[in-house]
C-alpha cells in the first residue's frame, strides 16, 4: 500500500440541484491516494450523481463547491477534461459495443495514431499487454460480444488502464457479475491498489465493500452522512447499513413463519435447446416441485440455466422445447406461450427490469395493468378508470412511492421500479410467481420491502421462486433451495440444513462428499 | 400562468403544436390580407390535404409500433388505378368500387404484413421493395396513362354535404356537424367531471371546466361558420367528413382499446412486450395491414379530387405523411405519438403550404421553409425531453387523445435515467 496518505481528491461543499430537486446538498468527499474509497447509500442518495460532478459529466458551473485534485483546483468542462486529468469512470451499464473487437474497444475514442490512420499494429500489441495486466485470456481480436459479462468488465478496465488512468472510478462493478468473476475482479483491483492506482467505488455489495474497501464515504439523501475508515477495525456490514438507512435494520429480513401447503406445481424431465445453438441444451431433464405457501430459491452461478429454466417454463418464452411435463395441481398443462402461462396462473418477474421487465415510456398505472389488460376492459375496450383504481390499490398496497399513478415509471427509483413490476405481475392473479433476481441493483431498504412483499404472497398461499445470484438473500429468504449446474438441477437442500458452503459446492458440480 | 395550466390541464407546452397552428394561421391572414380563413381556401385546404392527413393516421401507428412505411404513395396509386379502370371498364356501382379498393388494402397490407411480422424484415426494407413494387405495378396496370373515375367518387374526394332547408345563412349539414361536436364537447366535460367525482382525485374548479369549455365551443362555432358560410352548395368537405371519422376511430383504437395499447407497448419495449403475453407478429402485421387499408383510402380519395387516376398519383406522399407524424410528436424510436397529433402536425405543414403560396411564395423556398420547420420541431421536441420537461405535443386535448406524459424525470435519483432499450428478448443470462 501506498505510504503517503495525503488525499489526493477532496470535494467540498458539493451542492446539484436539479429543477426541483436537490440531488446533493453539501457533499464532502475525501480520497486519500492509493486507497480503495468506497460510496455507499441508497438508491437515490446521490451516490451517481457525485459521480457525475466528479467525471465532469454536470460541467463545472452547473454545481456549486470546490474539487481539488492533485493539490489543485480543477473545473472540468466535461468527460474528455476529466480523463485528460487521469480520472475515468466505468459506468454500471457497460459502456462497450459488443460487434467490435476487444482492441477497438479499448482503444474506442482514444485511438493509437499512425502517420496515416490508426495504427492497428502497436494498438493490437498494447491490447495484448492490457489484457495481461488485467488477466484476461482472450484474443485482442474476440468480439465483445463472444465475451461473457465478467470479462467485458476487464475489458472496461483495460480501457481505463490505456487512457493512463490515476483515479479509476467503479459504479457497481459487480451488480452482473458472478462470485467466480467477482472475486477475480476484487483480486484485479487489489494488485492495481499495490500499483498506486486510487479507486472509487460504488457498489451495492456490502460485503465486498467490507472485503476490500479502505475508507467508506457514506451518503444518504444528498448529504454526507460520515466517512469510516475501514482499516481502523470495527466496520462490518451493519455498521454500514446503519449509516445508510439511518438506522438500525434488526434483521435483512422480516420475521416470518412458512405456512407450507401441498405440491402444486411440479415439472419433470424437462429438456430445453438453446435458441441459436442447436444440440446445445440449456436444461437437461431438470425436475422441481413447489408447495403452496412455498418459496423456493434457485441458485446457480451466472450461465446455469436457470433463467433459462424459468423463461421456457413460462410459455416458452427462451429456447426451443424438446420435452418435459408440467403439472399444476396434479394435472398435466401445455403452456405453449407466455399468454397460455398467463392463464394458467403463471407470473415470470423478469431480471433486469429496464429491458425485460418495463416499457419506461409507460405510467405507474399502464404499467400495473399492462400484462393483464381484459381485467380493466370491457371486451376490447380498455376502462381506464378502472385501471386507475386497480393502479391506486397496487400503489397503497405494496408502497410504490410517487405522488400518482399517471407519473411515468421512469421516474421512479429502482426499488419502486421493481415494485411496480412485481404490483404488474401481481394483478395478473397467478398462483406461481417466479422472481428473477428481484432485488439486483435496489437498496437495502427496498430489499428488505420487496422480501416483505414475498412473504405476504407466500402466506396467501401462493408458490413463489426466487432465482438470485445472492446467496445469503436465498438463505435468509427461502425454505428451500435447488441448485443448478451447467442445465442440470444438481440439489435441493432446506433451509435449515444450507450453508452458503454447500450451497456453492452444489452449484459449482463439486462432487457431493460422503456425510 | 397556474391558471392557465389548470384550464389546459398539464402546462402550455403540450399546446405548442396547436398554439403554433393558430400563430401560423393568424400570421398568414394578416401577411395574405385575410386570404387564409375564407370559406373557400378553408375547404381547399382540407379537400386539398385530406389524403395526407389519412396516411398520417395510418402512419403513427407505425411508428408508434418502430416501424416505417414508405410504401405508402404507391400502395395509394395502385389502388387508385384499380379502382378507376374496374369502375370504367366493369361497370360495377361506384360502392363496389370503393370495396374493392379497400380489398386491394388489406390485400396489400397481408402481403407487407407478412414480410415484416413473420419474416422478419425490416419494415424500413419491405416497404422500400413495396414502394418501387406498387410504382411500377400502378403504371403497368394503367400503361402509364391517365383514367378518370366517375361523378360519385368524385364526390367523395372534393364533394360537399347537401343543401336543406330552412334557410339559417349556413349550410345546414355544417350547422348540423357543429352542434354535435359542441354537445359531444359539453357531454365530455360533464363526463370527466362526474368521473374525477368518482375516482375521488381532485379537479379544477368549475369556473376553468367553464372556461374551457367555452373556449372550444368558440372555436367549433367559429370553424362551422367559416365552412358553412361559403357560397350555396359548399360545406364542410366530404374527404374532411371521412378524415374525422377517422380520427375520432383511430383516437379511440390507439388510447382506449387493448389493441392500441399492445402498439405503444411494442414499440416502446418489445422485450418487456412479449414477456407481457403480447403476440409481437400480430400487433407488427396488424399496424402495417392496417396502414395499407389506410393507403387505399387515401388513394381513392386522392382520385375523386383528381377526377382521375394517374401514374404518378402518390409521389412523396410517405414522406409527407412522416413528416406530419413527427411534427406531431412522435419518437423515431418508437413507443410514442398521438393520432391527433400527427393530424395537427399534417395541419400545420398543410396551412404553411397553402399560407405561402397565397402570399406568392415560390414552391423552392416553401421546401426550404417546410424543411426547416420539421427540424426545429423536432428539435424543440427533442430538447424538452433532454431537459426532462414534457414533451410539448403530447395530450391535446385530454378527451380527444390519450397523451403520454414526457417523463418528466428527477434527473437526482441514480436509477432514474429513462431510457429506451431496444432488446430482442432472446438475451438471457443466468
Amino acid at each position: 500500500m501506498s505510504e503517503n496518505h495525503h488525499a489526493v481528491l477532496e470535494m467540498r461543499s458539493i451542492t446539484k440541484e436539479f429543477p426541483g430537486v436537490r440531488a446533493l446538498d453539501d457533499v464532502t468527499l475525501e480520497v486519500r491516494a492509493g486507497e480503495i474509497h468506497a460510496i455507499c447509500g441508497e438508491n437515490g442518495a446521490g451516490k451517481s450523481t457525485l459521480m457525475k460532478v466528479l467525471s465532469g459529466v454536470y460541467p463545472h458551473g452547473s454545481y456549486s463547491g470546490d474539487i481539488h485534485y492533485q493539490g489543485e483546483i480543477v473545473e472540468f468542462r466535461d468527460i474528455r477534461s476529466s480523463e485528460q486529468a487521469g480520472i475515468v469512470i466505468i459506468h454500471q451499464e457497460l459502456a462497450l459495443i459488443p460487434e467490435l473487437s476487444i482492441t477497438e474497444n479499448i482503444f474506442l475514442g482514444n485511438e493509437v495514431r499512425g502517420r496515416v490512420g490508426i495504427d492497428w499494429e502497436t494498438a493490437r500489441q498494447r491490447a495484448t499487454e492490457l489484457l495481461a495486466r488485467v488477466g484476461l485470456r482472450a484474443s485482442p481480436d474476440t468480439l465483445v460480444k463472444n465475451i461473457g459479462v465478467g470479462q467485458q468488465q476487464l475489458v472496461e478496465i483495460a480501457r481505463a488502464l490505456a487512457k493512463d488512468v490515476r483515479l479509476l472510478i467503479l459504479d457497481e462493478p459487480t451488480a452482473a457479475l458472478n462470485e467466480d468473476d467477482s472475486e477475480h475482479l476484487l483480486d484485479l483491483l487489489r494488485g492495481l491498489r499495490s500499483r498506486g492506482l486510487t479507486c472509487i467505488m460504488i457498489s451495492h455489495k456490502l460485503n465486498e465493500i467490507e472485503e476490500i474497501a479502505d475508507s467508506i464515504t457514506i451518503i444518504r439523501d444528498g448529504r454526507t452522512v460520515e466517512t469510516l475508515d475501514v482499516r481502523a477495525g470495527g466496520i462490518d456490514e451493519d455498521r454500514i447499513i446503519r449509516g445508510m438507512v439511518g438506522r438500525s435494520l434488526a434483521s435483512r429480513f422480516p420475521d416470518h413463519t412458512p405456512q407450507i401447503g401441498e405440491t402444486f406445481f411440479e415439472v419433470e424431465g424437462w429438456t430445453v435447446e438453446h435458441p441459436e445453438v442447436p444440440g446445445r441444451l440449456v436444461c437437461k431433464q431438470s425436475a422441481f416441485h413447489v408447495r403452496r405457501g412455498e418459496i423456493v430459491g434457485f441458485a446457480g452461478i451466472m450461465g446455469a440455466g436457470r433463467t433459462e429454466l424459468a423463461r421456457s417454463i413460462f410459455g416458452r418464452s427462451y429456447g426451443r422445447y424438446l420435452g418435459g411435463t408440467l403439472r399444476m395441481d396434479g394435472k398435466e398443462i401445455v403452456v405453449p406461450d407466455v399468454l397460455a402461462a398467463i392463464r394458467h396462473r403463471i407470473a415470470y418477474v423478469s431480471e433486469d427490469r429496464k429491458t425485460l421487465g418495463l416499457n419506461l415510456l409507460d405510467t405507474i398505472q399502464q404499467t400495473v395493468v399492462s400484462a393483464n389488460l381484459p381485467k380493466v376492459s370491457n371486451g376490447p375496450v380498455i376502462d381506464h378508470d378502472r385501471a386507475y383504481l386497480a393502479a391506486e390499490e397496487y400503489r397503497k398496497s405494496l408502497g410504490i412511492k410517487a405522488p400518482s399513478v399517471r407519473d411515468g415509471v421512469a421516474t421512479l427509483s429502482g426499488g419502486n421500479q421493481q415494485k411496480a413490476l412485481l404490483a404488474k405481475w401481481m394483478f395478473t392473479e397467478p398462483e406461481l410467481l417466479i422472481l428473477d433476481e428481484p432485488t439486483r441493483g435496489i437498496d437495502v431498504g427496498a430489499k428488505y420491502e420487496i422480501y416483505g412483499l414475498v412473504q405476504r404472497l407466500a402466506n396467501q398461499g401462493k408458490g413463489v421462486v426466487v432465482i438470485s445470484s445472492e446467496l445469503p438473500e436465498l438463505l435468509g429468504l427461502c425454505d428451500r433451495i435447488y441448485t443448478v449446474f451447467e442445465g442440470r438441477v444438481t440439489g435441493v437442500v432446506d433451509q435449515a440444513d444450507a450453508t452458503q458452503e454447500e450451497l456453492m459446492r452444489l452449484m459449482t458440480g463439486a462432487p457431493t462428499p460422503a456425510r | 400562468m397556474s391558471s392557465l395550466k389548470q384550464l389546459f390541464g398539464g402546462g402550455i407546452r403540450q399546446y405548442g403544436m396547436v398554439l403554433a397552428l393558430l400563430a401560423l394561421l393568424a400570421y398568414f391572414q394578416v401577411a395574405t390580407g385575410g386570404l387564409v380563413l375564407t370559406p373557400s381556401n378553408a375547404q381547399n385546404i382540407i379537400i386539398g390535404n385530406s389524403y395526407i392527413l389519412i396516411l398520417a393516421i395510418g402512419m403513427v401507428l407505425v411508428i408508434i409500433a418502430g416501424h416505417i412505411d414508405l410504401s405508402v404513395g404507391s400502395v395509394a396509386a395502385v389502388t387508385g388505378i384499380i379502382v378507376a379502370i374496374a369502375l370504367r371498364d366493369w361497370g360495377i356501382p361506384w360502392w363496389a368500387g370503393i370495396l374493392l379498393g379497400l380489398a386491394v388494402g388489406v390485400v396489400i397490407g397481408a402481403w407487407q404484413g407478412f414480410w415484416v411480422a413473420y419474416v422478419g424484415i425490416p419494415g424500413f426494407i419491405t416497404t422500400l421493395a413495396g414502394m418501387m413494387l406498387f410504382r411500377g405495378l400502378n403504371q403497368r396496370i394503367g400503361h402509364s396513362s391517365t383514367v378518370p373515375v366517375p361523378e360519385e367518387l368524385q364526390q367523395l374526394g372534393a364533394g360537399y354535404l347537401p343543401e336543406w332547408a330552412p334557410d339559417t345563412g349556413l349550410n345546414n349539414s355544417t350547422l348540423l356537424l357543429g352542434v354535435l361536436a359542441l354537445a359531444a364537447v359539453v357531454w365530455s366535460e360533464l363526463r370527466r367531471r362526474a368521473r374525477a367525482a368518482r375516482l375521488e382525485v381532485e379537479q379544477p374548479p368549475l369556473w376553468v371546466a367553464l372556461v374551457r369549455v367555452a373556449v372550444v365551443g368558440a372555436v367549433i362555432a367559429y370553424v362551422t361558420y367559416l365552412f358553412g358560410s361559403g357560397r350555396y352548395g359548399t360545406s364542410f368537405p366530404i374527404a374532411g367528413l371521412v378524415l374525422v371519422a377517422l380520427v375520432i376511430l383511430y383516437n379511440f383504437i390507439a388510447s382506449r382499446t387493448i389493441g392500441g395499447r399492445h402498439v405503444y407497448a411494442v414499440g416502446g419495449n418489445r422485450a418487456a412486450a412479449a414477456l407481457s403475453g403480447i403476440n409481437i407478429r400480430h400487433v407488427n402485421f396488424f399496424v402495417m395491414m392496417n396502414m395499407s387499408i389506410l393507403a387505399a383510402v387515401a388513394g381513392m380519395v386522392f382520385v375523386g379530387r383528381a377526377t382521375a387516376s394517374g401514374p404518378s398519383d402518390g409521389n412523396m406522399w410517405e414522406l409527407d405523411a412522416i413528416a406530419a407524424v413527427f411534427i406531431g410528436g412522435a419518437a423515431v424510436s418508437g413507443g410514442v405519438g398521438t393520432v391527433v397529433g400527427s393530424v395537427i402536425g399534417g395541419l400545420v405543414m398543410a396551412v404553411l403550404n397553402n399560407g405561402l403560396q397565397l402570399m406568392g411564395v415560390g414552391s423552392d423556398t416553401t421546401q426550404i421553409i417546410k424543411g426547416l420547420v420539421l427540424l426545429v420541431a423536432v428539435a424543440f421536441d427533442v430538447h424538452s425531453k433532454v431537459t426532462g420537461r414534457p414533451s410539448i405535443i403530447g395530450l391535446v386535448f385530454p378527451w380527444l387523445g390519450k397523451g403520454r406524459k414526457g417523463s418528466g424525470g428527477t434527473p437526482g435519483a441514480d436509477d432514474a435515467q429513462p431510457e429506451v432499450p431496444v432488446a430482442d428478448g432472446a438475451t438471457s443470462r443466468g
